[in-house]
């Protein structure tokens, strides 16, 4: 009885001993696992589990060891977690955040251990300008980019005014800031609300519809869009005045938005159609392995970023302390991008297209998204100058 | 003009919507002294309720009936099988144990309805904006909340002035032994009020939901401004939860439609903005603050004694 005791005990022991650092790949993905955002850290585990399938389980030869933490969307708990997983896990990358300002308070522990880290999401226009790094890179993009793509969108339609919501952190003020940034028209109102706490926006779309506008800009993720369109349309502002949007229609947002989300644009440099044949693989093989859901940017982007990941670890043949080969590497993009044509800025942020994006019923009868055009062709995020990478 | 009359209008909904969530707060915690931090859990539920029956009845009146119902269930058995073995315990095991039931429904609705969150569409016929006064049109949707909740703060007005239960609720509000002490079913009471406070945050839960999303957490937030508003008003008072409500709520919007044009005079456009939403988010619990100083018992405490 005894013998059996201790001999469980010393099995016990032999499982929980950590494989060594050596002869595996570890990755630490900090993304949201709880509360109403959590369906976006979901969506990107998702797809960095098939990004992992697709390699096999292994970069170069080696298993993949990946540690999955909550940030809570809240930046205190997000830079707690950072901090776990450079300090006692040890991990060779850091992966995912969605929320700028959960990235901005995580920035330092990573950059100061010189801990690889790759946005898959957030993009706060410090992280391109004066806080870039060696050590940092994005697989997503700059803040102002994707609403000054829509800016540029607007000016093609002729629209002359328009009123700006967002919420007021960090990547709220970048969003509206990137559509000023291109619309030639003027800026009639502006208007911050409490996030993520605040969900009612009526005296927001008050101001909106009594301001004259020609135009609405919107910038709300997640379940806050869902919200967003369900109050403009039940005010009746959308048979009055167009909405544009920026990360506010996606396929998370879409079921629970349904006909309220119909004609409403929204800018994106990655659309569930775009015509390579990595992105076609990609989208086949998440609605295979994750039956009734579809896959989103959030998704697409650290479907890159482990790509990324792999061609460094390969290009370095497995020696992860090669750390300046290994940024090097990182730097010429060298994988295919499931949005295509992918290339890096001085400041470690992509250079790439933005494509106009509109919902409409697919084959199945549901709503989906579409591209519509491209609406910018190799942009570059205008914060690079201000990095001292050059 | 027509600008305040609408933010006005905005408040006046926000506010009677708080009132619904905060009138089951302040009975419960004012007749039982017994802090319910759950109650957010039940708005949820109603919610929860209320997107499943809308679902399955294909009809928008009637699944809001039944999900009222079930909320008001739900709140039964909840007070019979947990909470009715935490009214002799002091306030920190109630607060641990409701905390504990945030978490059980979180989960449960995880379980049961998925991470996603759902969604409550409106019938046509409340889509539609609605003229008032020539030039201002609002939400027919946000104007039925403001019809419905009057007309359930009227009936519970009539409920607990007029009749024996709600003489009985007045009596326990003011002096809980004393009407043990007299023979009245003190349990049923409690199961009764507890019953109906679940109800009433149910239906502003489900009445919140075709303008939000149905999410989990969702009571969460919301339940601090319960919590804001029961302490202005004062404690166990109905009337106090109303005048207060109406305050919080108007107080909000305003502050939030205003104060950005306001601070603009004074700073530049960017500061401005950044300030104005995190100022107006203040301006509740300054209020509260300066109630607190001015008057501790709230703006209408329950008599007592």
């Amino acid at each position: 009885m005894k013998k059996a005791f201790w001999l469980a005990g010393a099995m016990a022991l032999a499982l929980a001993q950590p494989a060594t650092a050596a002869d595996s790949v570890k990755i630490g993905f900090v993304s949201t696992f709880s509360g109403p955002t959590a369906v976006i850290g979901n969506d990107m585990r998702n797809s960095f589990e098939l990004a992992l399938d697709h390699l096999g389980r292994k970069i170069d030869g080696k298993p993949v060891e990946v540690i999955y933490e909550d940030d809570q969307q809240k930046p205190d708990v997000g830079k707690q977690k950072t901090e776990k997983l450079v300090q006692s896990d040890k991990v060779d990358f850091i992966v995912g955040y969605i929320w700028s300002n959960v990235l901005l308070a995580s920035l330092k522990t990573a950059v100061d251990s010189k801990t690889f880290l790759i946005s898959a999401n957030a993009g706060p226009s410090q992280l391109a300008g004066e806080l870039c790094s060696p050590y940092v890179f994005s697989t997503s993009w700059q803040n102002d980019q994707t609403p000054a793509a829509m800016g540029l969108y607007m000016n093609q339609k002729g629209v002359k005014s328009v009123f700006l919501i967002g919420p007021n952190y960090a990547a709220g003020k970048d969003m509206l800031a990137g559509v000023k940034s291109t619309f030639k028209g003027e800026v009639v109102g502006e208007e911050y609300t409490v996030w993520p706490s605040q969900l009612d926006f009526s005296a927001e779309l008050t101001k909106a519809r009594n301001s004259k506008a020609e135009s609405i800009f919107v910038f709300y993720p997640g379940a806050a869009g869902v919200q967003f369109l369900n109050q403009y349309a039940q005010a009746g502002i959308k048979a009055q005045i167009p909405l544009y949007t920026a990360f506010t229609v996606d396929e998370l947002s879409l079921p629970l938005q349904k006909d309220n989300a119909i004609g409403i644009p929204g800018a994106q440099e990655w659309v569930n159609d775009l015509p390579n044949a990595e992105n076609k693989k990609f989208v086949e093989d998440y609605r295979k392995k994750f039956p009734g859901l579809r896959p989103t940017y959030y998704g697409a982007q650290a479907y890159d970023a482990a790509q990324l990941i792999n061609s460094a670890v390969v290009a370095v043949k497995g020696d992860l302390t090669k750390k300046d080969a290994m940024k090097a590497e990182m730097e010429k993009a060298n994988f295919k991008s499931l949005r295509g044509p992918f290339k890096y800025g001085n400041n470690h942020i992509p250079i790439q297209n933005f494509y106009l994006q509109d919902v409409v019923k697919d084959a199945d009868g549901q709503l989906s998204l579409k591209t519509v055009a491209t609406i910018v062709k190799d942009d570059q995020d205008k914060f690079h100058d201000k990095c001292s990478m050059k | 003009m027509y600008l305040v009359v609408e933010q006005l209008l905005n408040g006046l909904q926000f506010g009677l919507l708080l009132f619904l969530l905060a009138a089951g707060l302040t009975l419960v915690f004012g007749i039982m002294d017994f802090v319910n931090l759950a109650h957010g859990s039940l708005y949820m539920m109603g919610a929860y309720f209320a997107a499943t029956f809308v679902a399955w009845t294909g009809s928008f009146v009637l699944g809001a009936l039944l999900a009222l119902g079930a909320t008001l269930l739900l709140g039964i058995v909840l007070e019979y099988v947990a909470l009715r073995h935490l009214y002799g315990r002091d306030h920190l095991d109630q607060v641990l144990a409701t905390f504990g039931l945030i978490l059980f429904f979180n989960d449960a609705v995880r379980l049961i309805w998925g991470p996603a969150g759902l969604a409550l569409p409106l019938p046509a016929w409340l889509t539609v904006p609605v003229q008032i006064i020539p030039g201002v049109y609002y939400p027919a949707y946000r104007l039925m909340i403001i019809v419905v909740a009057l007309a359930v703060a009227a009936m519970l007005y009539l409920v607990v002035m007029r009749t024996r239960v709600g003489m009985l609720i007045r009596a326990g509000a003011s002096n809980r032994e004393m009407i043990g002490a007299l023979g009245i079913n003190i349990k049923l009471l409690f199961t009764l009020v507890f019953g109906l406070g679940a109800a009433l945050a149910g239906l502003a839960g489900l009445m919140q939901a075709p303008i939000l999303t149905v999410q989990i957490g969702m009571g969460e937030n919301i339940l601090i401004l319960a919590f804001v508003i029961i302490v202005i008003g004062g404690i166990g008072s109905i009337r106090g939860a109303f005048m207060a409500a109406i305050f919080v709520g108007i107080i909000d919007t305003m502050g939030r439609a205003f104060l950005p044009d306001l601070l603009r005079k004074v700073l530049s456009g960017a500061a401005a903005s950044t300030a104005a939403p995190a100022l107006s988010s203040m301006l509740i619990y300054l209020l509260m603050a300066i109630i607190l100083v001015l008057r501790p018992e709230g703006l209408f405490p329950a008599a007592k004694r």
